[in-house]
């Protein structure tokens, strides 16, 4: 469901021209459960933006559900951000002066989903995640685990394809750390697509497929399971 | 997005920047609140000067010597340009036109007038006693001019109150003599402060008949001629027969103008309008700075959320959305602001109106929606630039908190 052919994105630093992503070719399946790690500017970070649609890559194709994202506008983009793609952020994002409940609904409001419709998506999405009680509490008022799962309630609001977690546990404890794997396991066995950063071998670990970066290009890509979660 | 959220999402981002949006609001509503009030002024003051002219009638005629093609007032009015004199002849000969109902011929000049030892330099007209209607005059003491054949020669006097009270600080003045250049003349009368004479203190003035005014000056004409037609339907046929009577007498040439009391206050209207726009031209200047306060501040705003416009992006906004977002709080600030303008306009307005009862202050209804549109229009052209930075942020740098 997402094909990368030849990608390369470069980037001008000063007088230096720095690759980024460096002719990289993948193909991931509706699903996987995949883990992408390397060292520091390894282009693991720009992979995630481009699969993410936030970023435009310099040459190559990227297809994602049958459809070429290469030359779509501006606006196309942000609509198939909206439909297809949910993002984790390490330092979750949310958005301090609304609640949890609001933070989860914002995806729905861009979008224009009605607001009964928005109030009820949104409290079963917080109940999956076991934050019912949580909903009308600002991110200051809530512990960094609950935080992301609040970023995770909101990257799943849409109903995505693929979810993008760029070092999800990085700012959490071991236990909230867990918790939030958990999570989002929970949602790659429901068949979503989970492509997770990190620079910590112990997630990296409990996914079954695993790609390594480094200088832009993909060194090593492993599997270590079926694609498809067991259910 | 649907409206109400945008509005609900931009109110709450203002809501949260309390401060900053509580100034972008003040700057807004001196804006505004100058515009109404510096308006209302020179409102106030055109309508308090049309109306002065108002009251002294609108079925006036006024000749003045010398021909001029516009209406309105010349410079001849006042500097007395005379190609050809009118005289006193002319006037009784206007004085026979059907529907005239009566006339006062005027001669204007300065001297000094002294009872006893005092002795002060004041305007002395020479009338007769239908000025004393024509110009809605009140007498307090004593009689007016005595009505009679114009080129009676009389040495008699009416004064103001504040020249009696010079000229007689311990008694009365009736009856007593005064001197007005070389002659001397007796007090029949003091005027009240009613009546109105724009360009002339009543209260300081001294009335003489119109022909003795003229030897007193060493005269044979006059400054102009004051007509009161018998009713507004009467002007235009008086008006024409003014012209014809003047221009029979004056070998056929026509060297007068007759002007009408609306057309002075057709003037002045023009003039007060006229200034009040240039009131409202300066006060938008300050709209214009409020404006420029809003964009300022609200690329600061820009760049404080610079994060949250990345994230907005990632969770599906578009640019058009985020413009959107951006523009709707500069513009719900403006209105807000144009708001809090008009209230604290007015309220000033009202005040000066408390302060100055006289000045019938009201800020106009063209000042008004002005003031608003300029206020909103700032809004959009200053919110503009903030909200398409925001729009153009690039969201993988927006996002790890560089720009």
């Amino acid at each position: 469901m997402i094909e990368i052919r030849s990608l390369s994105r470069h980037f001008q630093v000063g007088e230096q021209l720095v690759r980024a992503l460096d002719d990289v070719s993948l193909a991931f399946e509706a699903g996987d459960y995949v883990s992408i790690m390397g060292p520091s500017g390894s282009g693991k970070s720009t992979l995630l933006n481009i699969i993410g649609l936030l970023d435009r890559p310099t040459s190559g194709a990227y297809v994602l559900d049958d459809r070429d994202t290469t030359g779509l506008s501006d606006d196309e983009l942000a609509a198939l951000r909206s439909r297809k793609i949910g993002f984790i952020f390490q330092s979750f994002h949310l958005v301090p002066r609304m609640t949890a409940f609001e933070n989860v609904e914002l995806p729905m409001v861009l979008a224009g989903v009605a607001p009964a419709e928005r109030r009820e998506r949104t409290a079963k999405v917080l109940a999956d995640l076991s934050l019912t009680d949580r909903g009308h509490h600002r991110p200051a008022q809530l512990s960094g685990g609950q935080r992301q799962r609040v970023a995770i309630a909101r990257a799943m609001i849409m109903e995505p394809t693929v979810l993008l977690a760029d070092e999800p546990t990085g700012n959490l404890d071991h236990v909230s750390g867990a918790d939030v794997l958990a999570s989002l396991e929970a949602l790659n066995t429901r068949g979503i697509l989970l492509l997770v950063v990190t620079h910590d071998e112990e997630v990296a670990a409990r996914a079954r497929r695993h790609v390594r970066m480094r200088d832009g290009k993909v060194v090593i890509d492993q599997r270590t399971g079926p694609v498809a979660a067991p259910q | 997005m649907r409206t109400r959220d945008l509005l609900h999402l931009a109110t709450e981002s203002l809501a949260r920047a309390r401060l900053r949006s509580l100034m972008m609001l003040i700057a807004m509503a001196i804006g505004v609140a100058s515009v109404v009030v510096l308006t209302s002024l020179g409102e106030g003051a055109r309508r308090y000067v049309t109306g002065e002219f108002r009251a002294l009638g609108t079925d006036l005629l006024i000749v003045l010597p010398g021909r001029s093609e516009t209406t309105g007032i010349q410079p001849g009015m006042f500097a007395g340009e005379t190609p050809r004199d009118l005289t006193l002849g002319d006037a009784q000969a206007l004085l026979r036109i059907a529907d005239v109902e009566r006339i006062a011929p005027l001669v204007i000049g300065s001297a000094p007038v002294s009872a006893r030892e005092l002795s002060r330099e004041v305007p002395v007209i020479g009338t007769n006693s239908d000025f004393l209607t024509i110009r809605n005059l009140s007498i307090s003491q004593g009689q007016f001019l005595p009505p009679g054949e114009l080129d009676r020669d009389m040495a008699v006097a009416v004064i103001g109150s504040k020249v009696r009270k010079e000229l007689f600080p311990k008694g009365d003045a009736l009856g007593e003599s005064i001197r007005i250049g070389e002659r001397r003349f007796r007090v029949i009368g003091v005027l009240g402060d009613s009546g109105r004479a724009i360009g002339f203190d009543l209260q300081e003035l001294v009335l003489v008949p119109v022909r003795t005014a003229q030897q007193v000056f060493n005269t044979e004409s006059l400054f102009r001629i004051l007509i009161e037609a018998r009713d507004r339907d009467a002007m235009p046929r008086v008006r024409e027969a003014v012209r014809k009577t003047l221009m029979e007498r004056h070998q056929g040439e026509e060297d007068v103008t007759v002007i009408t009391q609306d057309a002075v206050v057709a003037t002045f209207d023009r003039i007060f309008t006229a200034l009040t726009l240039t009131l409202a031209g300066i006060a938008s200047i300050s709209l214009a700075v409020a404006g420029i306060l809003i964009m300022n501040v609200m690329l600061v705003a820009v760049s404080q959320r610079t994060a949250e416009v990345g994230l907005l992006k990632a969770i599906g906004a578009s640019s058009s959305q985020i413009t959107a977002l951006f523009l709707t709080e500069a513009i719900l600030l403006s209105i807000l602001g144009a708001a809090a303008g008009l209230v604290l306009g007015y309220a000033a307005s009202w005040l000066v109106g408390r302060i100055y009862p006289s000045l019938p202050v009201g800020a106009p209804v063209w000042a008004v929606l002005m003031a608003v549109g300029i206020a909103v229009a700032s809004g959009v052209v200053f919110g503009l630039l903030p909200a398409r930075r925001a729009a153009r942020l690039d969201p993988v740098l927006a996002l790890s908190g560089r720009k």
